[in-house]
Parts: structure tokens; C-alpha cells; sequence
């Protein structure tokens, strides 16, 4: 019965998206719901947590058809850890929703939507087959798609045209090389996959379709040269919506690469060389683009790129120690970039712009805010021992291992542009005097909302600060944690074994 | 549309599409047909009908708003996929069959709600993208 109970993740968020489109008419009655049903999604993904972190991997066979032709879904000690982290992200979210959403865009679904996205997120996560995995992204294009054009404001429309055009585009090579990989194995069993792709003997082929595979999750994941369409997106929706994609979207893209480049394409020399040229100019081009912009949101999107290249250059490395880095890494990049977003929606509805220039004050009229917000900003930084700084020492350490030199610096130099843009954050807007300006007509700031209102959006901010903090604090635990997972993604015995069991006899 | 040939059409085209939608929903398990494709001629059935009498007398014909058609066959289809769990603590969507077959609709199997309740989204979605754009238009 235990292992029915895997699907939950995902039957949850649908049954909760269902019952809050019976309440379409009543944003009320939504609140709560979403509300409610994201804290027991955050009961049951511990739950699942702690199973798995207990028991090893489970898998199911939904359908009940056995595993390489049924709708394998596997909770391996990665993919229960993300579902945790979306659960944690998701109540945040919705407490901040709930907060600081205007009722117009509440009324046209963005609650329904926003736990059919998490469905999506959770089924991408939990899927042990690829194909599969590439329905689950169509679930998350078609949510964000909707979340991303809510509202609809001319601003909106064109980021999501871009958004669209290119994520659309990302699924057509991700089909094509699926269609690609069927021809060469004829199977989509992420398990059966990884026995059946070490027996090709064209390996000239696979290295092809390898990279395919990596052109579609690197436009997903916004990785050097393919991440064009995130700045110029992910500063229209409201800060609600940025918070989940900044926070979890291009995660995906990124977890997807770990599975597929660790379970199913073994190392060569070409893939190796491919991610850690990659890795390095994402790095550099993210770290350049977040100290140039002024706009606030856009700042944190360039340092959504820069730091995919963080995860990226663990996964380059492939030793376990660079794994590690890169899971924990990933682990405290997903609480950070999410909380960053929300608290460039306060600091907008406080200040009234996203400027960076005309920003300024909030240290001296909002010192205790100010404060809570210094925790995510220099957490992302890295100043030891906040979170930032454990993963980066990891991926340093196995850069030197391993004699990476050029990556190693780069990987100093992304850290120390980070800090550079969060001093700047810092000092523009919250301890420079804010200039005077010409405010927009009918605008709504911080302190016209309800109290009840203002607590709802604090909380996730302070939510997702305190988690941070149990990051930087605990950090024993969350590098044990990430070193399990790279022990699990270097040895994937057990993950085949889970999901063939027996029939593994039975294959040639 | 003032076309009285139209008018007189649709009130018999209504039952006949509505009847052919059921059997294409029920040949839809082995055969070319099913929920998705059943629900298309069932919502063109009211599409027409609307086009022909005016779309007040073709919203008559529900007594909820057909957008909350969506959340009726979402649940139908979850359910249907719970059954397996909770009868025989089998897999999610484990197709459950009765052992004979009824009269007219023949195999009757968990597989039927589920696309029943695609049936009904379908339905529901048309109409409400249709209703919707008629009414502002």
C-alpha cells in the first residue's frame, strides 16, 4: 500500500486544482483551499521524504502494466528531495498569492492553474520514463504558458510570446531526440535505457542524440547560448508567478540534464568537454548580464542564468563530490531564487518601482523587513556560513580534484560578480535615499494593504528565509543528503534494479 | 441565423448528434472514437443548435455554467483511476473489468468512466470557449 501512496504527489495537486475549480466564483473559499491543500502537499512530500530516505527507491507501475512498457513513476532520493522542495515552494507561493494577487487575476484561475503547475513539476520529477518526463513537461508549458499571460497586459503578452516560442520549441527537439533514442533502443524506460544504451556499438550516434537531448533541456534550463527568452520573460508576470518559475521552472530543465547525462548517456569525452565549455560561459555571460541591468527583477533573472551554471559545472565535474555540490547547490538555489522574487514584489509595492535607480529608503522607513530580506539576498551570495557558501566549496574542491582550472575560476568569479550585484541591490534600495518621482496614478503601496493582507506576504519570505537558514545551519545534513544523491546518480544499479527487479535477468 | 430550413434541421440534428456522440464515446476502447472525439460532436450538437435558435436557448439547456462541466469529468476520470486503489489495492488506472458484457454498451471497465469524464471536459471546454466568444461578439 506504501508504494500506492507514491502517486500521491501528483494526485494531490489534481484533485486540489479540481476542488478549486468547483469554487471558480469564490476567491475566498480558493484561498483557503490552496492554502490547506499546499500544507498537506508539504505533509505527504515529508512523508514520501522520509520513506525513501528510510526504505531506498520505490517505484510503481501505474497501470499496472510491468515496468519497460507501463508508466513507470520512481522516488529516488533526488527526485523525493525536489518534490519536497516544489511542496515547500508551493505553500510559500500560495501564502504569497493569496496576499499579494489582485482579485482580477485570482477570478480567471490562477489558483487551479498554479496546483495543475506543481502537478506538473511533481509528475516530472516522480517520472521514470522519458517519454513520460516529456508529457509532464507539457503539463508544466501549458500551466506556466497561462500563469505567464494572466492579466493580460501588453508587457505580459510579449514575454510569454517569447516564452512560448522558445519553450515550444525546446519540446520539438526534446520529441525529436525521444524519437531519435526510440529508433536506436526501442524502449522509453529511463531503466531499461541505461542497460540498453551501453550496448550500442555506434557511439558516434548516441553522442548525437545526446545532444539533442541537450540542446532541449538547455533552452529549458536557460543555459548558455539558449537562455535569451528568461530576461525577457520572467520580469512581466506578478512577483506570485516569477517566484515559482525563478524558484523551480528552469530547476527542471537542470534536474532533467542530471538524469538523463547521469542514468542513460555515460560519460565520454565529448559530452564532458560539451557541459564544461557550457558551464563555463553560462557562468560568464549570467554574472555579466545581472551587473549590467538595472531593473531589479531583471537583475535576479541574469542571476537565475548565472547560477544554472553553478549545477551545471557539478554535473561537468562528475566526480561525487562535484555532484554533491551541485544537488546542494540546486537544494538551496530553489529557496533562495523563489524567496528573491517575492521580496522584489514587496520591495515594489513598498517603493513603487523595480528601478534600481529609483529605489532607495526601505532600510529607514522598513528596518525590520530590510532585515529579513538581507537573509535571502546574502544567502545567495554566499557569505559563509550562509547557504551559498557550502555547495560553492564543494564544486570548488572537486574543480580542484580534478584540475579544472579555467572552470574553478570562473566559478570564483561568479560568486564574486554575485556579490558585487547583491552589494549594488543593497545599497541602491535599501540604504540610498529614494529620489523623488512621478508615482503611477491609483497605485496600491505596502502600507495601504490590510494587515492581514501584509502578513500573508511576509510570511513566505520569512518561510522560506528560516528553511535558508536550517540550509546554511544544517548544512551536515543537507551534504549528506547530496552526497547520497550523487552516490545514487554516480551508481545507478539501484535505480534499474527498482524499476526492472526481476525481468533484469531477462534482458539480452 | 433567420434560416427557417436551419431552424427546422437542428431541432432533430440536436437528439441525432447527441445519440451519435454516445455510440462513438462507447465503440471509442478498440475501435477509432472515444471521450475526446465523442465530447467534439456532442458540444457541435449545441454549437449548432445555438447558431440556429440563438445562444439563450442553447445556455437553456444547463442548468449549471457548461465550465463547470471541467471539473465534473476532471473528478470523474480521477475516480476512476482511484477505483483499482481502492477495491483490489491495485495501481493507479488499472483497467477494471466486469466479467460480462451489458446489453447495448457491451464491456463495462474503469476505462469507460474514464472516458466519460473526458467526454464531459471536452464538452465543457467547447462550450464555454464558444459561449464565451459568441457572447462578447
Amino acid at each position: 500500500m506504501t508504494q500506492q501512496l507514491l502517486i500521491a504527489p501528483l494526485l494531490l495537486p489534481f484533485a486540489l486544482a479540481i476542488a478549486l475549480m468547483f469554487a471558480w466564483f469564490h476567491i475566498r473559499y480558493q484561498r483557503v483551499i490552496s492554502i490547506v491543500g499546499s500544507v498537506a502537499s508539504l505533509g505527504l512530500a515529508i512523508w514520501l521524504f522520509g520513506r525513501v530516505w528510510q526504505g531506498g527507491i520505490i517505484s510503481l507501475q501505474a497501470g499496472g502494466w510491468a515496468a519497460p512498457y507501463g508508466i513507470t513513476l520512481v522516488a529516488d532520493t533526488l527526485a523525493v528531495t525536489m518534490v519536497l522542495l516544489t511542496a515547500i515552494v508551493g505553500l510559500a507561493v500560495s501564502l504569497f498569492a493569496s496576499g499579494s494577487m489582485i482579485n482580477q487575476r485570482l477570478r480567471y484561475g490562477f489558483f487551479p492553474i498554479f496546483h495543475l503547475l506543481l502537478m506538473g513539476l511533481n509528475g516530472a520529477f516522480l517520472a521514470g520514463d522519458i517519454f513520460n518526463l516529456y508529457v509532464w513537461f507539457e503539463v508544466m508549458i501549458i500551466s506556466s504558458f497561462v500563469l505567464l499571460t494572466l492579466g493580460g497586459e501588453k508587457a505580459q503578452l510579449e514575454g510569454a510570446v517569447k516564452y512560448f516560442t522558445l519553450n515550444f520549441l525546446a519540446s520539438i527537439i526534446f520529441l525529436t531526440a525521444l524519437a531519435v533514442l526510440y529508433g536506436l533502443t526501442g524502449t522509453l524506460n529511463m531503466a531499461d535505457l541505461s542497460v540498453k544504451i551501453a550496448l550500442i556499438e555506434q557511439r558516434s550516434l548516441v553522442d548525437v542524440c545526446a545532444l539533442i537531448f541537450f540542446v532541449g533541456f538547455g533552452i529549458k534550463a536557460a543555459v548558455f547560448p539558449l537562455y535569451f527568452w528568461l530576461p525577457a520573460s520572467y520580469h512581466t508576470p506578478p512577483p506570485a508567478v516569477a517566484a515559482v518559475f525563478g524558484g523551480l521552472l528552469t530547476k527542471v530543465g537542470v534536474y532533467a540534464m542530471m538524469r538523463v547525462f547521469t542514468l542513460m548517456f555515460t560519460r565520454d569525452p565529448f559530452i564532458e568537454n560539451m557541459l564544461l565549455v557550457v558551464a563555463f560561459f553560462t557562468l560568464f555571460s549570467g554574472a555579466l548580464g545581472a551587473m549590467t541591468r538595472n531593473n531589479i527583477v531583471k537583475v535576479f533573472s541574469w542571476l537565475i542564468i548565472c547560477h544554472i551554471g553553478f549545477m551545471l559545472a557539478g554535473l561537468a565535474m562528475y566526480s561525487e563530490l562535484a555532484l554533491a555540490g551541485a544537488v546542494f547547490y540546486m537544494i538551496h538555489d530553489i529557496i533562495v531564487k523563489a524567496n528573491l522574487f517575492m521580496l522584489a514584489g514587496v520591495t515594489n509595492k513598498i517603493t513603487g518601482t523595480n528601478k534600481l535607480q529609483m529605489m532607495g529608503g526601505l532600510y529607514a522607513n522598513y528596518p525590520k523587513i530590510s532585515l529579513l530580506m538581507a537573509i535571502p539576498l546574502f544567502s545567495l551570495v554566499g557569505i559563509p556560513p550562509l547557504s551559498g557558501f557550502w555547495p560553492k566549496l564543494s564544486l570548488i574542491l572537486g574543480g580542484i580534484e580534478q584540475g579544472h582550472w579555467p572552470l574553478v575560476a570562473m566559478i570564483l568569479l561568479a560568486s564574486f560578480a554575485t556579490l558585487y550585484v547583491i552589494a549594488r541591490v543593497w545599497a541602491e534600495a535599501f540604504w540610498k535615499k529614494q529620489p523623488e518621482f512621478e508615482r503611477p496614478a491609483g497605485f496600491r503601496y505596502f502600507g495601504d494593504y490590510p494587515v492581514l493582507k501584509r502578513v500573508l506576504m511576509l510570511l513566505p519570505i520569512g518561510l522560506l528565509a528560516l528553511v535558508s537558514l536550517y540550509i546554511a545551519f544544517g548544512a551536515v545534513h543537507i551534504q549528506t543528503l547530496a552526497q547520497r544523491i550523487a552516490a545514487e546518480l554516480l551508481h545507478p544499479e539501484a535505480y534499474i534494479e527498482a524499476v526492472l527487479g526481476s525481468t533484469k535477468e531477462l534482458m539480452p | 441565423m433567420k434560416s427557417i430550413i436551419l431552424r427546422t434541421a437542428s431541432n432533430y440534428l440536436l437528439p441525432l448528434l447527441l445519440l451519435f456522440s454516445v455510440f462513438v464515446l462507447l465503440r471509442g476502447h478498440y475501435l477509432p472514437g472515444g471521450g475526446f472525439i465523442g465530447g467534439l460532436v456532442a458540444s457541435i450538437a449545441f454549437v449548432l443548435h445555438a447558431f440556429a435558435h440563438g445562444l439563450r436557448k442553447a445556455q437553456r439547456y444547463f442548468p449549471i455554467h457548461p465550465g463547470f462541466l471541467m471539473p465534473i469529468g476532471l473528478t470523474l476520470s480521477l475516480l476512476s483511476g482511484f477505483l483499482p486503489i481502492l477495491i483490489g489495492d491495485q495501481a493507479f488506472l488499472t483497467g477494471l473489468w466486469m466479467a460480462d458484457p451489458l446489453p447495448v454498451i457491451g464491456m463495462v471497465g474503469t476505462a469507460l468512466f474514464f472516458d466519460l469524464g473526458v467526454y464531459i471536459v471536452v464538452v465543457g471546454v467547447t462550450l464555454t470557449i464558444i459561449f464565451t466568444i459568441s457572447e462578447t461578439a
